[in-house]
């Protein structure tokens, strides 16, 4: 059995690159702040827009963040996984609007390539550039097989659905068949032949967009037939880290939820005291702490086993994180909503902006069901 | 729990081979009679002298009180109580019949006694010769413990008790009870007073104990009635008054959130029964591989798969907070995680136990006196005990209100 750290690798660097990102959302990325950045138009037939701060991102990009998973050989830090769930959880507790969960999830899958040509594109991450994942069907399939987009003669053809942060992003990695099988691409965002049409989405602080490619000259970072491997050594590691999105999140809601439970008076009381509505916030956080270490032992198992000797279980625990998560994010948005009452309901309350993203979130990568009937098989076995 | 993959220090590498040796070759072999599923259901009094005998050699080899100061008994090691733990988890042992004493009395006694009632009572704690129970609930004081009314009048030097406590399991076979009490009926919580009595001692002469019958069918715990018992002061533990932060300590071991871990010893499986393990969800997937409702295998049911794989991520999770809890820069309060281990424990089981109902389909009428019972009819069994967890020791709806009021900081439900 694998040895793996009692504190999941969670040690001085990252409590330290943790801390800092803690003070910079806490500097720059207030609730309210948010609200008025992202939630100036109401009207549900509004433009689809992509509101998101250039800046911030270029400052996110000095302190390291998108650098910190890249390897050193490919000129990152090299930190372990957990350090970048770290700064996901922080984000997802500012609902913080920009590619960071979509560039992480690129680099996974580029440091599962092995190839001159990927490393050459973590290098750009690692240099700041936002990057993001082409890699979902019209169906909405997260298996690593399914794509609608096939390669032949080195040309990009068709469209990848339900693509994130699609256009804060400057670089597309981009799952494509051939008759050899499931390759990886890169392309850059603006390259001719690429459309992004926006997806109107409900969640404020992302885009998304359903990318055509129509002849797209692209650079292969997986070969066909090592696209899908590498896609599917990936995915624990973007399911840890959406599911640190969704603790994040989670924990905003639940503390904004108790802040208002503990100073909104009704019946001569603040609600708070009123156990119909203590208990279920009692629920939410047990949740959210079975949800958090989850994806750290995840993550820690990812990073303990870097030659994939016990990687059922590594991949059992993700699936586990994520299902857990899922359930979590839409317990802690519902509860939330439910507890601050009427205000609740209103676009003026800063809650709905972590209620869409935890929405979003839950259903990224698979929602708890999916997790769970993956798990079944693996687990119970194959149903007759 | 597999907590082997975690990095001990040298002691307790050391101490982890020695455990395994030692149980490799002194583990017990099946029991003569059956062995219920934990200590609160011993009934049988030769079912509790196997488990003393067990508990005794354990004790004696070191694996109990691993952590407590060698002058009390204990081994005097650090962290090492929950190597040993581990271990006979691995091994598959009886567990330890005295689980009041080693879970509640010992670390109460360890910090609040006076230094020779400590040494005096700690070492026949451990070994089991000595069986303690737990007088603290009252007709009156269940969720609300500190509405005590048993009363203790001080006389000369000694205390003159009297009252009425129920729900106490194990008294029956009890040598030590740790009792709180009230001292003063002027003030609810500073009119508190903890003491340890010896109530096996005393029965007939101030004591009477009578079993209460629980919905199982099964006897295990009782009503203890005190009148006029009388009891020495150096039973007296802490300050006349300071009961009830004494019993803030047992209740906190209790609920897992303590400073000592407990001495705890199980797995075993008999052969004797249908085997059964009605803690583990390997178990309850074994039975659903077994079983047939509405005439279909049960394990291919997919509202069954699903309802299996979410309470195998509760206990993943369960296991991965415990680690969790120990990392400060990962946890936002010190107690957050420890104190939801009674309620998250407790409802685990009960949760467990009732999906097992629903795998049984029409089997799950059976009971253990029916042969035809699917894993003996113990699933059952276990499903109608979880409820005695869920209620004692704090209800789950007073944990879910300290958890809310101490982590949370929510106004006091009361």
């Amino acid at each position: 059995m694998i040895e793996q750290p009692k504190n999941f690798g969670f040690g001085e660097d990252e409590t330290m690159l943790r801390d800092s990102a803690k003070k910079f959302f806490s500097d720059h990325c207030s609730a309210d702040k948010l609200h008025r950045q992202v939630a100036g138009n109401p009207d549900i037939h509004r433009n689809i827009e992509c509101i998101w701060d250039k800046g911030l991102w270029q400052q996110i990009t000095e302190l390291g963040w998108t650098a910190a998973c890249v390897p050193e050989a490919a000129g990152g830090i090299g930190m372990p996984l957990v350090a970048a769930l770290a700064l996901a959880e922080e984000a997802g507790r500012a609902a913080f609007p920009s590619p960071l969960i979509s560039t992480f999830n690129t680099t996974f899958v580029l440091r599962e390539c092995n190839s001159a040509a990927a490393n050459d594109v973590l290098a750009e991450i690692a240099g700041g550039k936002p990057m993001s994942l082409a890699i979902t069907n019209q169906q909405g399939s997260w298996e690593p097989t399914d794509t609608d987009v096939s390669i032949d003669k080195g040309q990009l053809n068709g469209t990848a659905w339900f693509v994130q942060d699609a256009r804060k992003a400057e670089g597309l990695v981009v799952s494509a068949r051939s008759a050899a099988g499931v390759g990886l691409y890169y392309v850059a965002a603006d390259a001719a032949g690429v459309a992004i049409a926006a997806d109107g989405i409900i969640d404020l602080t992302r885009d998304q967009a359903h990318i055509s490619f129509t002849g797209v000259t692209a650079v292969e970072v997986a070969a066909p037939g090592a696209g899908d491997v590498a896609l599917a050594y990936a995915l624990p590691a973007i399911q840890a880290v959406i599911a640190a999105d969704m603790v994040g999140a989670g924990e905003w809601l639940l503390q904004t939820t108790v802040e208002y439970a503990n100073t909104r008076v009704q019946f001569d009381r603040p609600l708070g005291f009123f156990q119909a509505v203590k208990h279920p916030l009692v629920n939410v956080m047990l949740d959210i702490d079975r949800a958090k270490s989850l994806a750290y032992s995840a993550a820690c198992a990812i990073d303990s086993d870097p030659e994939r000797q016990e990687w059922a279980n590594t991949v059992k625990l993700a699936h586990m994180a994520k299902a857990n998560a899922s359930d979590m994010a839409v317990f802690a948005s519902s509860r939330a909503v439910q507890f601050h009452g009427g205000i609740g309901f209103t676009w003026e309350c800063y809650v709905h902006l972590f209620f869409k993203r935890q929405m979003h979130n839950q259903m990224l990568f698979g929602d708890a069901r999916y997790h769970r009937a993956i798990l079944a098989d693996m687990l119970i076995g194959q149903a007759a | 729990m597999a907590d082997a993959d975690r990095k001990d220090t040298q002691e307790q590498a050391e101490f982890r081979a020695y455990c395994r040796d030692w149980l490799t070759n002194n583990k017990p072999g099946q029991p003569p009679v059956r062995i219920p599923l934990g200590a609160l259901e011993l009934s049988d009094p030769a079912a509790l002298q196997w488990l003393q005998v067990w508990q005794k050699s354990a004790f004696d080899a070191g694996l109990v009180g691993c952590d407590y100061p060698v002058e009390a008994g204990g081994g005097g090691r650090n962290n090492c109580q929950t190597i040993a733990n581990q271990e006979m988890q691995r091994a598959k042992t009886p567990f330890f019949p005295n689980i009041i004493g080693l879970g509640m009395a010992a670390p109460t006694v360890l910090f609040h006694a006076q230094e020779d009632t400590k040494n005096a009572l700690l070492p026949r704690l451990f070994s089991g010769e000595d069986i303690w129970c737990q007088g603290f609930s009252e007709p009156g004081a269940g969720s609300d413990l500190a509405n005590q009314q048993t009363f203790a009048e001080k006389r000369g030097d000694s205390w003159v008790i009297n009252g009425h406590k129920v729900w106490t399991s194990l008294a029956h076979f009890a040598n030590w009870m740790i009792l709180l009490c009230r001292t003063d009926k002027a003030d609810k919580y500073n009119g508190l007073s903890y003491f340890v009595v010896p109530i096996q001692t005393a029965i007939g002469k101030g004591v009477t104990v009578r079993p209460l019958i629980k919905l199982t069918g099964e006897t295990g715990f009782n009503e203890v009635i005190f009148e006029d018992l009388v009891v020495e002061d150096k039973y007296r533990l802490d300050a006349v008054g300071a009961g009830w932060k004494v019993a803030m300590t047992t209740l906190s071991h209790e609920r897992g959130a303590g400073q000592l871990v407990t001495p705890s010893a199980g797995g075993m499986t008999q052969d004797n029964t249908k085997g059964a393990n009605t803690s583990s969800p390997s178990a309850l997937i074994e039975l659903a591989k077994t079983s047939y409702r509405n005439g279909k295998t049960a394990a291919d049911d997919p509202l069954l798969r699903d309802e299996i794989i979410k309470i195998m991520i509760r206990q993943e999770a369960f296991r991965q907070n415990q680690r969790r809890a120990l990392v400060p820069a990962l946890i936002d309060h010190p107690m957050r995680i420890p104190l939801q281990n009674k309620l998250i424990g407790t409802e685990f089981n009960q949760d467990l136990a009732e999906i097992a109902y629903d795998i049984q389909g029409a089997a799950s009428s059976l009971y253990l006196n029916d042969e035809n019972a699917p894993g003996g009819g113990e699933w059952q069994l276990a499903y109608m005990n979880s409820f005695g967890v869920t209620i004692a020791a704090g209800a789950n709806e007073v944990q879910r209100n300290i958890l809310g009021e101490r982590v949370l900081g929510m106004p006091k439900s009361k």
